[in-house]
């Protein structure tokens, strides 16, 4: 583990490369990459590899039910599995993850059931699963607000002095926003328990990371908040993870937020109803495809003789058990009750919505008699 | 007779507390004060309310009573006050915070309308949000631009909100503290020209729950609905309208959402005429609202229209000139003379 993510108050500058501890071949790379960091050990990556798997597998499964019309829209996570296992994975069960549309399988690997985690994307009004249960909040769709939220959270953790720390997803295109800027400063001034990962997956919609930002990368903003910055290869699960774990183990040891920038590439289209041909070339979709952080883990693993054929086929029949399940689960309609649209508004009563439930129930209550209300 | 005279009303929970003089700055000051030391989960944060106590004054030593870690000053972002607040209270804090001045929270509008008032639904109610929004708001002080906005339209239009406006001492301090006992989520309208207006009042006040409208003058010709700062403007109009043979009832409605069809139909049935009273510009307004639940509601007992005394359809004027725009009594009274009697 490098010394300068440990060193309390002396921002470390983001390095020139992205830290790498795995190159695409699998190989791991020479010490100048690694920035101090150092490959986890061997079951760690397997876990991880395991997850990513998984989290494929359901991806793509959530992809194919979507282009059959079985949910209202999916934003895929194809090729960010690295960044968004590594999320999951360096954070313990008391943390708290602040998660975007983008990572529904981050979602899945901290334990949420498919059908929890579908039930917004197919169309429900509210977030299927408890955020208390899990220690997740619900996915953000106005972006970057999400970011405060942690800050905030984690900020009320260290006040009651609880060791949790806060980990929020960010896209490369919402930390235009300003939210992304006050989140990162209010988390500096108050050296709150949060780590800020921002996947850097080249694309926001249709418009390409050059016109979001002219600085050399997003990591390099970190110094400005008086935060350190890591700028980090985002499909090298094994340096996301061994810098990711490094940020929480800072945030949990008082050393305050930490920003790291992932690098990767959003494979599929933004969501289903978006097209990649109108603003992308096929060629960067393919120079990507070799940098594929599945496919990178699995050659290390193989080169160093740690994966077996068994463990591999019992991942694979794994994947498709979770498959199976979430066709299973998105198969069904859900039963959805117009009347709960009122229930959950406020806590008090409300005399005004209780008459328009009413009024809504009794439109309801006519249609099924046949009668026009 | 005003509600400060109504023992009804008026319970002071301790029993040797006596009545002092005291401003609505000064009640709401107290209303922090104590629930900040009966309840170890409120925290308060903003701009400039720590040593300063905020530019009204309104956490004036909170700061140095209760600690750093209970009352503090913030970066100055509103977006980031309010979005690190929804935080705090998703960990189990109920956060009362400043926006400065009115127009100064618009920068929090999307965490406000996107994120607090729908968190609750969103969740099924699993994560409930007991913050409370402190706006300054409405003009009359002499304010240079910014300074005197009437933003309440924009949050009363948000379902998930609670909305209330204290127009008097005893409500300031009664309704803060029923606010931040709230589940839901409060925006909490201070009446800048109302700060220092004094009235004796017996610490701690229990008036009636915020989310009801009370009658603060009885009469039987036409209803006023009123607000915040134009509760003075109806109670004035009352007054003159009455030497001239004219019984205006005064309503002070305390709650903007939810609204209180209850107090405010059975008076119109009584008076049936009724008019609403607000700086904000009238377009799109919150009498808007009004104007319409109420003719909806109390059609057959209306012998005229309702109408609507507010500002103009113009951005908030100059210190020079908003005289001009803010809602007199005697607006108010030539408006009422428009009517067919
Ligand atoms: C405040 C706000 N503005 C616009 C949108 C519409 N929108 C949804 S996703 C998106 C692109 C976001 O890109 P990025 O942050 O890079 O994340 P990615 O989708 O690539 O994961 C936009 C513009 C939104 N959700 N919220």
């Amino acid at each position: 583990m490098s010394d300068d993510v440990l060193t309390r108050g002396a921002p470390a500058l983001p390095t020139r490369l992205p830290i790498r501890l795995i190159d695409e071949n699998g190989d791991p790379v020479s010490t100048t990459r690694s920035a101090g960091f150092e490959i986890p050990d061997e079951d760690t990556i397997l876990s991880l590899y395991r997850r990513m798997v998984l989290a494929r597998r359901f991806d793509a499964q959530v992809t194919a039910l979507t282009r059959q019309g079985r949910l209202a829209t999916y934003p895929s996570a194809l090729g960010q599995e690295a960044c968004e296992i590594s999320a999951v994975a360096a954070l313990g069960r008391e943390d708290w993850l602040f998660p975007t549309y983008r990572d529904t399988i981050a979602l899945l690997t901290r334990g949420v059931s498919p059908v929890e985690i579908l039930s917004f994307f197919r169309g429900d009004w509210h977030t299927g699963f408890d955020p208390y249960e899990h220690r997740i909040s619900p996915q953000a769709t106005p972006l970057a607000t999400q970011a405060l939220h942690a800050v905030g959270l984690a900020t009320a953790a260290r006040l009651a002095s609880d060791s949790v720390v806060a980990l929020t997803m960010l896209g490369d295109g919402s930390t235009s926003e300003g939210d992304a800027h006050e989140a990162f400063n209010f988390a500096s001034v108050w050296q709150a328990p949060v780590v800020f990962l921002i996947q850097n997956n080249h694309w926001a919609i249709s418009v390409p990371f050059e016109k979001q930002s002219h600085a050399r990368t997003l990591a390099d903003r970190a110094i400005g908040y008086g935060m350190p910055g890591y700028f980090v290869d985002g499909n090298d699960v094994a340096a996301m993870f061994a810098v990711t774990s490094a940020a929480v183990g800072r945030a949990r040891s008082g050393g305050g937020p930490t920003m790291i920038e992932g690098l990767t590439y959003r494979m599929e289209a933004h969501t289903n109803s978006d097209d990649p041909r109108r603003y992308r070339e096929k060629s960067d979709e393919a120079k990507w495809k070799l940098l594929d952080p599945v496919e990178r883990i699995e050659k290390y693993l193989l080169n160093i003789g740690a994966l077996t054929d068994t463990v591999r086929m019992d991942i694979a029949e794994a994947g498709e058990v979770l498959a199976a399940a979430t066709r299973d689960a998105m198969n069904t309609e859900p039963v959805l009750d117009p009347l709960e649209l009122f229930d959950h508004v406020y806590r008090a009563d409300r005399p005004a919505l209780r008459e328009q439930r009413e009024f809504l129930a009794r439109e309801l209550a006519t249609a099924e008699d046949g009668s026009t209300p | 007779m005003t509600i400060l005279d109504d023992p009804k009303l008026l319970v002071a929970a301790d029993t040797d507390a006596h009545p002092t003089t005291v401003s609505i700055s000064s009640a709401l000051n107290a209303a922090l004060r104590d629930a900040l030391a009966d309840d170890p989960t409120v925290v308060i944060f903003g701009e400039d309310v720590g040593p300063l106590g905020g530019v009204f004054r309104v956490t004036d030593s909170l700061a140095h009573e209760f600690g750093e870690s209970r009352v503090w000053d913030s970066p100055l972002a509103e977006s980031g006050i309010v979005g690190t607040a929804i935080g705090m209270a998703m960990y189990g804090l109920r956060p009362v915070v400043e926006m400065q001045f009115d127009a100064f929270s618009y920068p929090a509008f999307e965490q406000i309308t996107s994120h607090l008032a729908k968190m609750a639904n969103r969740t099924k109610g699993r994560v409930t949000l007991p913050i409370v929004i402190r706006i300054p708001y409405a003009g009359g002080i002499g304010g240079v631009e910014h300074h005197s906005d009437s933003s309440e339209a924009y949050w009363t239009h948000t379902p998930g909100l609670t909305v209330v406006t204290p127009s008097n001492p005893a409500d300031a301090y009664s309704m803060l503290r029923e606010a931040i006992a709230s589940d839901d989520p409060v925006i909490f309208l201070e009446p800048k020209s109302r700060y220092w207006v004094k009235d004796v009042v017996t610490l701690p006040a229990r008036t009636a729950p915020m989310t009801r409208a009370l009658v603060l003058r009885e009469g039987t010709d036409v209803t006023l609905l009123a607000y915040g700062p134009t509760v003075k403007t109806a109670l004035q109009a009352a007054e003159i309208g009455a030497l001239e043979g004219l019984s205006i009832e005064v309503i002070d409605l305390r709650s903007l959402s939810p609204f209180d069809d209850e107090t405010v139909g059975s008076s119109v049935r009584k008076t049936s005429r009724a008019a609403v009273i607000h700086e904000a510009a009238q377009f799109g307004g919150y009498g808007a609202e009004v104007a319409a639940r109420v003719t909806e509601r109390q059609f057959f007992h209306l012998s005229a229209p309702i109408l609507r005394i507010a500002g103009f359809d113009i951005p908030y004027p100059s210190p020079k000139l908003e005289e001009h725009y803010l809602p007199t009594a005697e607006r108010v009274l030539a408006a009422l003379d428009t009517w067919e009697w």
